[in-house]
């Protein structure tokens, strides 16, 4: 037993409505540089629909995660060590641009310079790759809101006919994703040169820039395909779970810009010892209960003897996502049977069949409606099956029937009715409690991110200073605050943006990183240089 | 006088530039790929030019550093070492010229790729070029009766490097196309540590024998920001 902290995080599907904020907000953040221009650290997708990239979820095709080989022991699915450096040449297994998608920008210069003629001028569309003129055919969400067309979907080719005829009576959601952050991750194992690492202290996966020398083998290692290749740099790039700011106790940039308030955030403890274990059991589908059997109760006298810092540990007793997860068993992971053991899990959408029953004249929220409707849900179980558990339908109608427990429950003690009895499993405390959690939940009962990284010894704390800025006796950085050491995200807060640029006496002209592009040298990206004083 | 120079001029160069440029720019330090934009071509290419590289710096290593008398030793008649030498680094010559001509052809025609470019790339492909074509030419030339051996002109001189005593004398008998190869082989390991050429210093042999999973605590090593990855990424390289 080897207990291990690890932050992840639940999206709440029911609550997604598609409006891409997280994704938007995630790429301004992270990826509007040149080189990252088709990367979308956070995309969401239409379910059913082929994905970003293109039908990525075709593992017979791309070939990411692992897979067991005949003596039962894990490998990653593209091949062994060996195998991996024989194809470092030219990796056969990596998507090319047109499978995420060639970006673009529009030659807006044509609006002011183009002569004068009857016709408006409009703004052509360049190549953000080859400069040329190009046709827009395809991108990260080509797909949006279309669900209805299944061929190219790689999910439903794994599904009987019947699901598939009752599909052609559409109906979509929406999937949000971002890297699964996983405790056995496929990309790392993938990586050549070992510049990928998962962190000790929180799990997060990280590309170490300096050690990536772009070999590419964790594109085709992720089966989700949540490392990107930065075609400016030669360097593989992937989501950061925006560690700058969950160090000092925020939330991810998704997380926080979520119109839904779809996400939850929190502290996981699982046993390191028994990760491979877990991750090598024979049947696919037996991967959903290994992973939740890894997760320690943080109540676990065990818990308390692991040496893990006081605040982890309590985050970890008030974690939201300890309890969708592993107590009221609401939140499944995306797709177990790549066997890299994700961190990033769902709550099944469970709306449609609300209003598919009202629509037949019945009461849509009735207890007994419900639980009966749930097996002819308008979303086939079967599909949510093989996102989340790998094609086995138990776990996905247990979650959804708890989801419609809590509604009959809340419904009756809203409209002062006796409760009805449910065969859940959950007491009416728990209901209550998951129906606050999944309905009321503030901010800081969906995000319990734990700050004290500095109790681990020789960690600096949070560097950033109110001293900080131009000429301030803070100052110390040679290339202004975004260089040398690590800046907090902490100091970037709106708070600290209002006091900085409305208090007098301090420099005004620097650049905010994050709304540069990385071409070129605007004016205050550098502090004016110092004049020598004389003796 | 220029053989003994050179070699010494060539070495502080590459190794001093090396350290330089591990210390001072790893995060340009890369392959730089341009599978993305291209791949048909460069699977085949790629790995033919790799792999016949690799032969031919074997083929190097054993014609340079096994003596002339240590093959004499075990039995192997000069005339068959030569054969075989012939053979073997002619053929793995050939392909990796035909890989290179293929991938610079590649690196031409596709407009991303040309784009990615830069001009250090093209003054590395020229010298790298040259020095394949003049190899591949002094391994079919060595077979003229005309021909003095490497193996009693070069190789004494270039072992004689590392031993700080370089055979200028022997490497004065060698042809003319053998002193025009080891010039441009001069001229590239002095480019090396200053172009794409350093990703052959990463081959992840490592790789082989490490855990599949890495796990790395950040207490160890100072965690980047963001913004100052950025910073870095618009250094020249």
């Amino acid at each position: 037993m080897r207990p291990m902290a690890q932050i992840a995080m639940v999206m709440n599907l029911d609550k997604c409505i598609g409006c891409h904020t997280c994704s938007v907000t995630c790429k301004q953040t992270w990826t509007n540089r040149a080189g990252v221009e088709y990367v979308w650290f956070n995309n969401v997708e239409t379910r059913p629909g082929q994905g970003y990239p293109r039908r990525y979820e075709d593992q017979e095709r791309w070939r990411g995660g692992w897979e067991l080989t005949r003596g039962g022991k894990l490998k990653p699915k593209a091949g062994g060590r060996l195998r991996k450096l024989m194809t470092i040449f030219a990796n056969p297994l990596m998507p090319s641009i047109q499978d995420y998608y060639e970006p673009w920008t529009y030659d807006y210069e044509n609006l002011t310079n183009a002569p004068l003629t009857d016709d408006v001028p409009v703004a052509p569309p360049r190549s953000l790759i080859s400069g040329e003129p190009m046709k827009i055919g395809w991108s990260a969400n080509w797909d949006d809101n279309l669900g209805g067309d299944p061929s190219p979907d790689p999910i439903l080719g794994k599904l009987s006919e019947d699901v598939k005829l009752a599909f052609e009576q559409a109906y979509m959601f929406y999937l949000p994703r971002i890297c699964e952050h996983c405790l056995n991750p496929s990309c790392v194992a993938s990586c050549p040169s070992g510049a990928l690492y998962k962190r000790a202290e929180d799990g997060i996966v990280l590309v170490d820039q300096d050690r990536c020398r772009g070999w590419r083998m964790c594109v085709t290692g992720c089966p989700y395909k949540k490392v990107y290749f930065n075609h400016k740099t030669g360097k593989a790039e992937k989501c950061t779970f925006c560690y700058p700011r969950l160090e000092v106790g925020l939330p991810t940039v998704c997380s926080e810009t979520c119109v839904g308030r779809l996400r939850y955030l929190g502290v996981l403890l699982y046993d390191a010892d028994r990760v491979t274990e877990a991750a090598s059991v024979t049947d696919e589908r037996d991967l959903y209960e290994a992973q939740l059997d890894l997760f320690i109760d943080p109540h676990d006298p065990v818990a308390e003897a692991a040496g893990l810092p006081q605040e982890w540990l309590e985050a970890a007793r008030r974690s939201p996502v300890y309890d969708l997860i592993k107590r009221y068993r609401i939140a499944l992971p995306l797709h177990p049977e790549y066997r890299t053991l994700p961190m990033v899990w769902y709550v099944p959408p469970l709306s449609p069949v609300v209003d598919a029953l009202s629509t037949t004249g019945h009461d849509g929220e009735d207890a007994g409606n419900l639980f009966a409707a749930i097996d002819a849900l308008r979303i086939p179980i079967g599909y949510l099956a093989e996102l989340f558990t790998a094609g086995d339908p138990e776990p996905v109608t247990f979650a959804l029937r708890r989801l419609a427990a809590m509604r009959s429950h809340m419904r009756a003690v809203n409209l002062g009715e006796p409760p009805p009895p449910l065969d859940t499993g959950l007491s009416e405390e728990d209901l209550t409690a998951m129906y606050r959690l999944l309905a009321l939940a503030k901010y800081d009962e969906r995000y319990v991110i734990p700050t004290a990284y500095g109790n681990v010894p020789g960690v600096v704390e949070e560097g950033g200073c109110s001293l900080d800025y131009d000429g301030g006796p803070g100052m110390q950085q040679p290339f202004g605050e975004a260089s040398g050491r690590p800046v907090p995200v902490a100091i970037e807060t709106f708070h600290g943006l209002k006091e900085r640029q409305t208090s007098e006496g301090i420099s005004h002209n620097r650049v905010n990183l994050l709304n540069w592009d990385a071409r070129g040298t605007p004016a205050g990206l550098f502090p004016p240089k110092k004049k020598k004083k004389k003796p | 006088m220029l053989w003994t120079v050179a070699p010494y001029v060539t070495l502080v160069i590459f190794v001093g530039g090396l350290i330089w440029r591990y210390r001072y720019d790893k995060f340009g330090w890369t392959t730089r790929s341009s599978q993305l934009y291209e791949s048909p071509l460069l699977r085949v290419a790629s790995p033919l030019f790799h792999y016949g590289l690799l032969f031919v710096i074997v083929g190097h290593v054993t014609g340079l550093l096994i003596p002339l008398s240590w093959t004499d030793a075990v039995g192997v008649s000069n005339e068959a070492y030569h054969v075989n030498a012939l053979v073997w680094g002619g053929l793995a010559g050939v392909a990796t010229l035909v890989a290179l001509v293929l991938l610079v052809y590649r690196r031409r025609t596709n407009g991303p790729v040309f784009m990615a470019t830069t001009v250090n790339d093209k003054v590395m492909y020229v010298v790298l070029g040259a020095a394949i074509i003049a190899g591949v030419v002094t391994t079919v030339a060595g077979f003229l009766p005309s021909e003095v051996s490497y193996r009693t002109t070069v190789a004494p001189w270039f072992r004689g490097i590392f031993v700080l005593r370089p055979e200028t004398e022997a490497m004065g008998h060698a042809s003319v196309l053998y002193k025009v190869h080891t010039l441009i082989g001069m001229v590239l390991f002095v480019l090396f540590p200053f172009s794409r050429l350093v990703h052959a210093l990463s081959a992840p042999l490592g790789y082989l024998f490490r855990p599949y999973i890495v796990y790395r605590s950040r207490a160890n090593g100072v965690p980047r920001d963001p913004a100052g990855a950025r910073m870095r990424q618009n250094r020249p390289l």
